[in-house]
């Protein structure tokens, strides 16, 4: 039962129906996508962002330090770390407070590593944005993929012994008494909790909302206005260069992930394999040459370029897991 | 009164700056605000998630672009 069915007869609706627009023209195709995505991909932010104010109270940075630091899991830190870097959204900007806060609290390195690569891999969006758009089966595969490639990527980091990479003047710092998780000595009524969940949701959702209209509108025109034969010619032979080439193009950049999907929507609509266009969304989303720039004030390059590899490789076995399944 | 916002410079960071010197204006405060963008010194705060505000040396919250409001509410304090 597609649940988003209303949805597109609205965007039938106003597209055919107020504009007069012809169905299957160029611009018929494009404005009825972007009515659509925009109104499907605003619902369904609105709602996980609600979810994830939620969560982001119940655990903040400082609580997440304190289990990975206090605790000797047995071995599962690795496990526990990306499942929480899963849940726990950052900008990138925090990258490095944040390395340095977990590493000061004695947190191993490979579990900081773990965290940080799951982070960015595995977010709200792929668990959530994923089944609406692509299904359950590809949601499953793509988010255990994600935690496996986390999790061996940060036991190689810890195997290598990568801690004489990082910069460690930084980690000599003294740094003031912890910070106090915000929360601790207030307490909130169920209806001033209900309220302000709302408020934070809404907040991230306004801020996301302009960059997210902004992907819908790429991948209008994509949808709309790109040739088929130009991408069956170019990408959709699943040629063995294909995962690499997309890989390496998105990595440069940075686009928050719920702005890449309706790219990436309209990309499998024009006949790309899925595990190539996935590939192309996580390089995307995962690395970019902003957040190297930051993460080499702390890391010496051999790091860096170790977590970067790590990433990529598991990036790219994804697409071609992916693209051999589907 | 001293406030600190603790940021690496990303757009968020500038936008709490910019709430933080709005909130200072309707309340009447003087107060000084500086802008630290230099790592060592927030991770000496101990602050893991950007952006940071800190009054008068004590972070008060960090890792959330308060606005203009919330800010008032914690200066008030």
């Amino acid at each position: 039962m597609d649940i988003f069915k209303p949805v597109q007869s609205f965007a039938d609706f106003v597209t055919y129906g107020c504009f007069h627009i012809l169905p299957r023209s160029y611009w018929g195709d494009t404005i009825n996508f972007f009515i659509y995505d925009t109104i499907k991909i605003g619902l369904l932010l609105i709602v996980i962002n609600y979810a994830m104010a939620i969560i982001r109270y119940y655990f903040p940075m400082e609580k997440v330090r304190d289990l990975l630091a206090q605790r000797r899991w047995f071995g599962l830190d690795y496990l526990l770390a990306a499942l929480l870097g899963i849940i726990t959204p950052f900008c990138s900007c925090s990258s490095i407070p944040l390395f340095i806060g977990f590493l000061g609290a004695g947190i191993p390195l490979g579990v900081t590593f773990a965290f940080l690569i799951c982070s960015p891999l595995v977010n709200e969006s792929s668990l959530y944005l994923f089944p609406a758009m692509f299904g359950m089966k590809v949601t499953i595969l793509y988010n255990v993929i994600g935690v496996i490639v986390s999790v061996l990527g940060g036991m190689l980091i810890q195997k290598l012994h990568a801690e004489k990479y990082v910069k460690t003047e930084l980690l000599n710092v003294k740094s003031r008494a912890q910070v106090e998780s915000e929360h601790e000595g207030v307490s909130l009524s169920f209806g001033q909790k209900a309220s302000f969940f709302w408020k934070e949701g809404m907040g991230i959702t306004r801020q996301i909302f302009p960059y997210m209209v902004l992907g819908v509108g790429v991948g209008a025109f994509i949808h709309g206005f790109v040739p088929k034969n130009f991408v069956e010619q170019y990408f959709s032979a699943k040629t063995w260069w294909s995962i690499p080439l997309v890989t390496l193009l998105g990595a440069p950049f940075y686009a928050n992930s719920v702005s890449v999907i309706p790219v990436m929507e309209a990309m499998v609509g024009k006949g790309v394999p899925l595990g190539t266009a996935l590939t192309f969304m996580t390089s995307i989303v995962t690395i970019s040459i902003p957040e190297a720039l930051i993460l080499k004030k702390v890391m010496k390059w051999e790091l860096l370029a170790l977590f970067f590899g790590i990433t990529l490789i598991g990036i790219m076995l994804m697409g071609y897991i992916l693209n051999a399944i589907f | 009164m001293k406030i600190e916002i603790l940021g690496t410079g990303c757009s968020k960071c500038k936008q709490l700056t910019v709430n933080a010197e709005a909130a200072v204006k309707e309340l009447n405060l003087s107060a000084e605000i500086v802008k630290i963008s230099d790592l060592d010194k927030i991770i000496s705060y101990g602050v893991m998630t950007t952006p940071a505000l800190a009054v008068n040396g004590t972070v008060v919250s960090s890792g959330k672009l308060l606005n203009k409001d919330e800010i008032k509410k914690i200066l008030v304090k």
